[in-house]
């Protein structure tokens, strides 16, 4: 049978959720959304989140408060590399089950870009349910609207032409990865990336050419 | 005409949902957005509004808007039709949010039938309410196969259809909710709007969601997407075309309605986009039969 | 002369304000109180309930007041404010073994144990206008004085369900998963959460049975009795009473009684099927509804049967065996929903289909003089 799940009481010490729950995560949500809608525009989440919000190490405030807006009991979480203070703090704020797999997430933090398992490890979902797959929270050291050396030119659904973007701190082979995954649409993963306050997506419809 | 932000009713949560809906609806969004043209199931709830009503419509604008919106809705391009009345209503009471009859003050634009004539800008999101997601359903009704067609992107039943009426009619014979091609890939129905605003989806600026609450389904066009109306080579895809202009601004570009004005036959056409036709006014443009007549 | 269409908001005040008077009707006559109506037309109460899928006689009373006696409209009412509610639990499965009975009848035996009980049932009255009913005044002496002998009387000794005697001879299929359900972990599916799904399990072909409306399920019903899907029904038994709610809080470990619900049940045995594995037995339907709703959980299992087709191996040849076709449409809410939209302006795709229709008209016309000249 399943079981009721009733809230029990923060443990001590454990850090706050955002200030707003409400409008808060409204706000969230609307970046998230104009981020995935235009891939590789940078979204700044600072004024939105408040010098009070503080995830435990390693998180980041702009992964934390993409998790706090849509995770619930309704989605399996995957943490790659958040140690045992952030796994503590999103299943407390969003009592999202842990998976026991990558590939069994529909949502996977990943506190270091630079150590991201392949691509290939999590659910593109089918040709008939592509919206069966994950959902990529990746933290990154940096994300930077320049062009030059180092930077991806993006284009696809949502760009204007081109846009470019570039990524601080991300595991070497991720444009070919990334390359891989544009080319099997429908199937695919999304990303967003997140560095400090500040969110950008990559949907499995931009194209990614490194400069 | 533009009523600020009020207080909301306290018996609900904001925008009626609550919170988990709201985070599942959200999560559709997203990956509607991610997979452009893509019908993603949703669970749909029940709404104080009835199924064909505009139900999927009002989930997705009560799921992504927020204090710092402003709220347009329209039914036939007409802010002041009843239900587009009772839609804005609802989310001044349940939202307190601001709302509007002017298509470039909007953030959000809640839509049946009808595309504005103005262009819509990148920060504009435009939600369609959808009675049928499916644009495969009349050539297929069950759901198993479609899903097949998709995952396939096996559109031939579509394109045998449309050559079927050049056959007997020597044109297509739809003349709304004309299916369109996004990103040269999925097959999708863009609501029942007329086929003649189906080219201002294509690049549009602003984000396109699609809400269809009875079917359960949410879809989504990101901003500048190719979005292509099917047609063949020798039957290249036209809109519609009146011969006449708006009565009461003289427009001869916008979609006009039909009037009739008595029985024996008599009819003007007027915009079906009130707020363009009333922009126009304003800047001085007047049409053969103008508006101080019918006052 | 052309006047624009204004004053929507000022209609729509208007349209509220007529439908309180006639809601109202004539003030002189007293006002309905919500338990007159819980009391007094119980079944309707039960009827919205049921498909309004929340258990809340004081609602469905106020749904009904509120939507003047137009049923499917007050389940609309109740399912718009059943989804605004938290989910604090799930419960465990209902045991309708241990209901307290009030009506129990079996047609695939003349006697068995714990008996025939029948209830307060319409089923042997003379469906002549009771005339007296229609006077006012006080209380009129019921004239038949209830016999203690069985039928009335809540029973509440052990009354075994039929399909279980049969079931210990293996003369009927098992229910995978209802009397299993407790000891298994899979959460029931919740069409309320999730959108359907094709192939449909059968626990979400349930529950939307159970929700469907009651007229369509009737019909379908109705139509494998005809021959459109044929599966030789018996009324193995049909069961209406209280049963108990439970639900186990996690810190607990142990379940805890919520309350008693008044329900319906009916097991359909239905024809015999047999394999290379499986000895020949009785396949069955079932349904369940809350309240005293008899007529459908009679179509419920019919249905349900129906729609067991794809599993048991049988042709899908009638509608009423044909899972999309079912679930897709029995839901009254969404029906009703559609149906009326079409009352909402469609004047810009009419429009469209005025310019497409005139254009084609003309070019037949010119096609006409020309083969003419």
């Amino acid at each position: 049978m399943t079981t009721v799940r009733y809230a029990t009481a923060p443990g001590a010490g454990l850090a706050l959720g955002l200030k707003d729950p409400v409008h808060g995560a409204q706000t969230v949500f609307r970046a998230v959304l104009r981020a995935m809608s235009r891939p590789g525009e940078i979204q700044d989440l600072t004024m939105a989140l408040g010098p009070t919000f503080a995830p435990p190490h390693p998180l980041v405030p702009a992964a934390a408060a993409v998790c706090l807006a849509l995770l619930d009991l309704d989605t399996r979480l995957w943490i790659d590399g958040g140690g045992d203070g952030a796994a503590a703090y999103l299943r407390f704020h969003t009592g999202a089950p842990i998976a026991d797999a990558p590939d069994e997430a529909d949502f996977a933090v990943i506190a270091d870009g630079a150590m991201i398992p392949r691509l290939d490890a999590f659910s593109p979902g089918t040709d008939e349910l592509p919206e069966r797959s994950a959902t990529l929270i990746v933290q990154v050291a940096g994300l930077n609207s320049r062009t030059g050396e180092g930077a991806w030119r993006l284009s696809g659904p949502g760009i204007d032409g081109t846009a470019d973007l570039a990524i601080g701190g991300l595991r070497d082979g991720m444009a070919e990865e990334l390359a891989v995954n544009f080319r099997r649409f429908p199937r695919g993963v999304d990303l967003i990336l997140c560095a400090g306050a500040r969110v950008a997506a990559l949907p499995r419809t931009t194209k990614v050419e490194a400069l | 005409m533009t009523v600020p932000a009020t207080t909301q009713d306290s018996g609900y949560n904001f925008a009626y949902l609550d919170e988990q809906t709201k985070r599942m609806i959200r999560r559709a969004i997203l990956k509607a957005v991610a997979i452009p043209g893509h019908q993603v199931p949703f669970g749909s709830r029940e709404m104080p509004l009835p199924y064909g009503w505009g139900t999927g419509g009002i989930q997705v604008t009560a799921s992504i808007i927020g204090l710092a919106d402003v709220l347009k809705v329209i039914d036939q391009g007409a802010d002041d039709t009843t239900n587009a009345v009772s839609i804005r209503r609802f989310f001044a009471r349940t939202a307190g949010i601001a709302t509007t009859e002017k298509t470039e003050d909007a953030t959000v634009i809640q839509t049946r039938h009808r595309i504005p004539e103005m262009d819509l800008r990148d920060d504009q999101v435009i939600v369609y309410q959808v009675p049928i997601p499916e644009p495969l359903r009349w050539l297929e009704a069950r759901e198993t196969e479609t899903r097949k067609m998709h995952g396939l992107a096996d559109y031939g039943v579509m394109h045998v259809k449309l050559y079927e009426d050049i056959a007997k009619y020597g044109h297509i014979e739809t003349s709304y909710d004309y299916p369109v091609l996004i990103n040269g890939r999925y097959l999708m129905s863009p609501s029942p709007i007329p086929k003649f605003d189906n080219p201002k989806m294509h690049e549009m600026g602003a984000l396109q969601l699609f809400g269809a609450g009875r079917e359960k389904r949410i879809y989504a066009i990101p901003p500048y997407t190719r979005v292509e109306s099917l047609d063949f080579e020798d039957h290249p895809f036209q809109v519609q075309t009146w011969g006449a202009v708006c009565a009461i601004c003289g427009d001869g570009e916008s979609f006009l309605d039909e009037v009739i004005t008595d029985d024996t036959g008599g009819s003007m056409f007027v915009c079906s986009d009130t707020d363009h036709c009333g922009r126009r006014v304003a800047a001085g443009h007047k049409g053969p039969g103008g508006p101080e007549e019918g006052e | 002369m052309y006047v624009a269409v204004k004053g929507g908001e000022k209609a729509i005040d208007n349209a509220h304000a007529l439908l309180a008077e006639e809601r109202r009707g004539d003030t002189d006559v007293p006002e309905l109180s919500l338990d007159q109506i819980k009391g007094q037309m119980g079944l309707a109460v039960d009827r919205v309930m049921g498909e309004g899928s929340l258990y809340d006689p004081d609602l469905g009373a106020l749904a009904i007041k509120q939507a003047m006696g137009d049923l499917v409209e007050a389940v609309f009412l109740l399912r718009a404010y059943r989804t605004t509610l938290p989910r604090f639990a799930v419960s465990t499965p209902v045991d309708t073994a241990a209901m307290t009975i009030r009506r129990r009848i079996s047609a695939t035996f003349k006697d068995l144990p714990g008996g025939q009980v029948l209830g307060p049932t319409f089923d042997y009255t003379h469906r002549l206008l009771d005339f007296a009913l229609a006077e006012d005044g006080p209380e009129r002496k019921e004239s038949a004085e209830k016999t203690d002998e069985g039928d009335g009387a809540a029973m509440t000794g052990p009354m075994p369900r039929v399909t279980d005697l049969l079931g210990r001879e293996g003369l009927v299929e098992r229910e995978t998963g209802s009397e299993a359900a407790t000891a298994t972990d899979a959460p029931a599916a919740d069409l309320t959460r999730e959108p359907l799904g094709f192939p449909a399990g059968r626990d979400v072909r349930l529950q939307n049975l159970a929700r469907a409306d009651e007229g369509f399920l009737l019909a379908l019903g109705y139509s494998t009795q005809r021959g459109y899907g044929r599966t030789h029904p018996f009324a193995g038994e049909i069961r209406m009473g209280e049963v108990a709610v439970e639900i186990v809080p996690e810190e607990l470990g142990f379940a805890i009684e919520i309350g008693d619900i008044t329900v319906t049940e009916c097991q359909m045995i239905n024809q015999f099927a047999g394999s290379a594995t499986e000895p020949p037995q009785f396949t069955r339907g079932y349904g369940l509804v809350f309240g005293r709703s008899e007529r459908k959980s009679m179509s419920m299992a019919l249905v349900d049967r129906s729609l067991r087709a794809r599993e048991l191996g049988e042709d899908i040849v009638a509608p009423a065996q044909d899972e999309e076709f079912v679930l897709y449409h029995s839901d009254n809410v969404e029906a009703q929903g559609f149906v009326q939209h079409l009352k909402l302006p469609h004047y810009v795709d009419f429009q469209s289909e005025l310019v497409l229709v005139r254009a084609l008209r003309e070019e037949a016309e010119a096609r006409r003089r020309e083969a003419a000249e």
